[in-house]
Formats: C-alpha cells, structure tokens, sequence
C-alpha cells in the first residue's frame, strides 16, 4: 500500500471513530481519572456549607434566590442547547455552580424574578452565545451580577438584615465594607457594635454580617477552598496571592488592622477562592494566574478605595478576565526541545 | 435587472443594518425610545434615498478622483435641509437627537450605497435601492428602539406598558444592553437568512 493510500486510510479511520464519538489523539495516552462533571460536582459540594450558612444566617429569602438562579440557569442551558441541537450537558454540573454562584453574590434580599435575568445573562449572553463551557471570556456569574447591578442598582445594593430565624448580633443595613468607605473606623465598630477590631474580626469571620447571600462566611468559603485545593482543582497561589494583594495594599493605605478586616470583607474570599480560580476565564499556566490573581487583588483595591462602589471583587475579576489572553500569551512556555533561553544550564 | 428584487433586498436579504453592518452607532446612541429610534430611522431613508437619486444623475461629470469630496457634499447638503425641517417643525425632536443627526453626514450606509449602487446605476434602481435600504434601516431602528423602550423604560411611544409595578431594566436603556440586544438580532437575521438560503438550494435542485 503507497504511503498516500495508508495515510488516507487512517484518515477515514479517524473519522469514522469521531462519529463513534471517540476521542482521537496523539500519544501519551495517558488514563486520568477526572472528568468536567466530577470537578464540578465537587466545586458544588465546596459550595454548599456557604451556602447553607446564608441561608440559615438570611432566611428564605436567600434560599429562593439560590434555588431559583440554579433552576433557571439549567433550565436556559437546556433550551439553549435544544435549539441549537448541541448535546445537553446539563447534568455536568456547571450550569448548577453558575447559578449557585450568582445568588450566593447577591443580595438575600434580592426579587427572585432578578435571579432569573442574572441567570439569563450569565447563562445566555455570558456562556452559550460566546459556545458554551470552554468558550466563555467572563465568568459567567460575575456577568450576570455585573448586569442585575447595572439594571437595578437599588434592588442590588439594599442589604437586608436577617430574619428572625437565628439568633445572632447581626448586622443591620449597610454593608461592612460600605460603612467604612463612607464612615470611616468610628462608623464600622458602630455597625457591628463594637469597641475593638477583635470582635469586628470575629464576627467578620464566622459570617455574622450584612452582604451578599453567600459571600459572609469567611471560616465555612476557607474551608470550601482548602478541599477544592486538596482535591487539586485549585492552585493554593491563586487565592493566597490575590488575597494577599488586598492585606498588604490596605495595610499601607490605611493600617494592618483595616487590612485585616477588608481581606475578610465584601466578597474577596468567595472570589479569591471561586471565580479567580474559574478553569475556563483564568490563564492556564500558574504563572499566568499568579499575574491574573495580583492584578485581580490590585484592581479591587483601586475600586475599594478610590472608586464609587464599596467593592470591587465583581468587576476586578471581569476586568481581568478580558487580560486573560494576553496574559497567556506573555507566559506562554517554550516547548521541550526548542531554543534555550539566555544562561540556561 | 429584477427592480422588484433591488427594492426589497434592503430589507431582509440584505439589512443594512443586521446584514451589512453598516452605521451601527445610531443603533447604540439614539434608540432608547421609539420616537427617536424611528426619526433617526426615517432622517436616514430620506437622505439615502435622495442621496442615491441624485449621484445617479449627476455621477457621470464627476472626475472619478474627487467622487467621495463630491458624494459627502451632496449627502451634507441634503442632511442639513433636513435639519433645518426638523428644527422647524419638531424642535424637541430636534434636541433629542442632537448630534447625531449630523452625524448622518458621515454615515457609512450612506456613502457605500452611493459607492456601490448609485453611481453604477440609472436612476430608477438608485432610487429603488434607496428606498429598499431605508425601509430595511427604518425597521432595524424601530426593532431596537421598541424591545429597548419596552425593558429599559417599561414604555411604548411613552405610554407605560406594564403598569406602576414594573421595575425597569436599565442596562437595556444604556448602550451595553443595546449592543447584546443587537448581536441577538443579528443572529436571529443570520439564522433566518441561511433558513431561505436553503429553502432556495432544494428548490432549485427539485426544479
């Protein structure tokens, strides 16, 4: 058989084993025991605890939010991918964490008709229009946020006190983060009744302040983290640099103590931790997320600081998502074999 | 050639605006509601249709090196008789759309068509070609400008559509609403283009 023929035969080979829905590559073929559903089933279970403590720490509210932004944003999945006749992948769960992520970032007050629109935004215009999971430039919960906070600015910063379902010292109206920014320290040990930073951090860090529905609990969000890194789905840098970014920026603007506080505030730790780390809108090398996580940690602290909102996790990570290709291509590794650099061994 | 088919090509086959892609800026700026959508839309069918009329008259003493000078003067001459109409008869209109009706001048739609059609044309399919991508331009505004007036403001024409309760959408009344509003149009243009495309190849191959 002439080379050509042999070549074509593999050819047709490979074909018809494609439409086997076999994966053809080339070696190693080396087996892994992961798959999308497994690390986004998991991502989901990290989430949960969170999750759970917003919504016995803001009542029902919270918890129709978050059944009803994971409901519609499968549900949108699922249509979309029926018109379009793609494979539903709804059972692969990221559908699922779009949607718990989008109710956990906004507030336990919100309409759940709001969740809804943020569920299409992030799911529809965010991720199936740009192709689907892989595809997506922005995290898509980040998005749909971004876009219920244009749309309905009051809706999305009203901040609700929790029910009478616990019985805690909870805090009323504004958010930590927001009664610093316009109050000061003085302002801030008032919202949490307070006389010192021990008790502010405290309550900072079991979750016993007013905010977004899941974004309170710094100690339960850790805990998530530290499985989803013991799990290997998440680069310990990642987090630790991007929160670091904030401490040491806000220890020199302000002091170490408000550096303290403002890591543990608004939502950094779930962002640090969940949408920073996004596989698909973060670099791909760790190099890459290093610099995506720092200029991530940079830009909130610029909107904390200097900007209009209170906080600025939302918009650093969106912002940082748009640099993710160039970042990529600025640490792109030199493949084996091919020139050295200057001074290697 | 079909005049019937260089008339109504400018509507759906060939939008300017879903299709062509051409001017997309009034599309952003001026079609928070219905009122301005559709004057910015009807400005822009008259000056194109008059546009193409008049370079099919005149194109043929036109030195091919000055044309594009040539064309502008004739679309800024018309733009600002209508200008001058609106300020007259609707001065809020007027103010409304303030700066982007001299715009129009420069409008990309405008000059391609002039480029493209009238200046290789007689007068009859100019006008009809106009005519055709005005209306097409006339419908994409008024598209906009309705589902944009409807979610952003909760209105329609100014009158309220849902009732006190409704709370409006504002991304839909700033230009990032418009612009994801726009890529959904344009693919649903796409999707029902390539729909009769198809519908025309099995046709012809059953014919």
């Amino acid at each position: 058989m002439s080379p050509e023929a042999k070549g074509q035969t593999i050819g047709k080979d490979a074909k018809d084993m494609q439409e086997l829905n076999l994966t053809v590559s080339s070696s190693p073929h080396v087996r892994c025991n992961e798959s999308i559903p497994k690390i986004m089933w998991n991502v989901v279970a990290a989430l949960v605890p969170a999750a759970a403590f917003g919504v016995y720490y803001f009542g029902a509210n919270a918890l129709l939010n978050m059944v009803v932004a994971v409901v519609s944003a499968v549900i949108f999945e699922f249509l979309w991918e029926k018109a379009l006749h793609k494979k539903v992948t709804i059972t692969d769960g990221s559908a699922v964490i779009t949607g718990l992520l989008l109710a956990m970032c906004c507030p336990p007050s919100l309409p759940w008709w709001m969740s809804i629109v943020g569920s299409f935004l992030a799911i529809v215009v965010c991720k199936q229009s740009m192709g689907g999971l892989g595809y997506n430039l922005f995290n898509p919960a980040h998005v749909g946020r971004a876009g219920l906070m244009v749309s309905w600015p009051i809706a999305m910063t009203t901040w609700t006190n929790m029910d009478g379902s616990a019985a805690v010292n909870a805090v009323a109206g504004p958010t930590p983060l927001n009664a610093f920014k316009h109050g000061g320290q003085d302002a801030l040990f008032n919202a949490f009744n307070a006389t010192d930073w021990g008790t502010v951090y405290q309550q900072m860090f079991f979750g016993m302040r007013s905010g977004s529905a899941g974004e309170t609990c710094t100690v339960l969000l850790i805990l998530g983290g530290l499985y989803l890194i013991w799990r290997g789905y998440v680069k310990w840098q990642v987090p630790v640099v991007m929160i670091a970014t904030v401490g040491v920026l806000t220890a020199i603007i302000y002091s170490p103590n408000v550096a303290v506080f403002e890591m543990m505030a608004g939502g950094l730790i779930i962002g640090a931790f969940f949408m920073a780390t996004d596989m698909v809108t973060a670099p791909i090398t760790l190099k890459g997320q290093i610099i995506f996580a720092l200029g991530a940690g940079l830009i909130t602290v610029l909107i904390r600081v200097l900007g209009g909102y209170p906080e600025g996790v939302c918009y650093s990570i969106l912002l940082m998502n748009t640099l993710t290709p160039l970042i990529d291509r600025l640490v792109k590794p030199t493949v084996f074999g091919e020139v050295k650099a200057k001074g290697a061994k | 050639m079909n005049l019937w088919k260089v008339f109504t090509r400018g509507i759906i086959e060939e939008n300017p605006y879903f299709v062509l892609a051409l001017s997309l800026c009034p599309g952003l700026a001026v079609t928070t509601s219905v009122v301005n959508g559709l004057t910015m839309g009807c400005t822009v069918w008259f000056v194109i249709t008059a546009n193409n009329t008049v370079v099919s008259i005149i194109h043929k003493l036109i030195n091919k090196k000055v044309r594009i000078p040539v064309y502008i003067t004739c679309i800024a001459t018309i733009v600002t008789c209508v200008q001058l109409f609106l300020q007259a008869y609707a001065p809020d209109l007027y103010k409304a759309l303030g700066v982007y009706l001299d715009l129009v001048v420069v409008f990309a739609i405008i000059l391609a068509r002039a480029e493209s059609v009238a200046s290789k044309n007689g007068v009859v399919v100019s006008f009809l070609d106009g005519m055709g991508m005005g209306i097409g331009f006339t419908i994409a505004m008024f598209l906009i400008s309705f589902i944009r007036e409807i979610l952003g403001n909760g209105t329609f024409f100014g009158m309220s559509v849902f009732g006190q309760s409704y709370q409006p959408a504002l991304i839909m009344a700033l230009p990032p609403g418009a612009f994801m509003l726009i890529g959904f149009i344009m693919a649903g243009f796409k999707i029902w283009n390539k729909h009769v495309e198809k519908q025309r190849q099995l046709k012809g191959v059953e014919g």
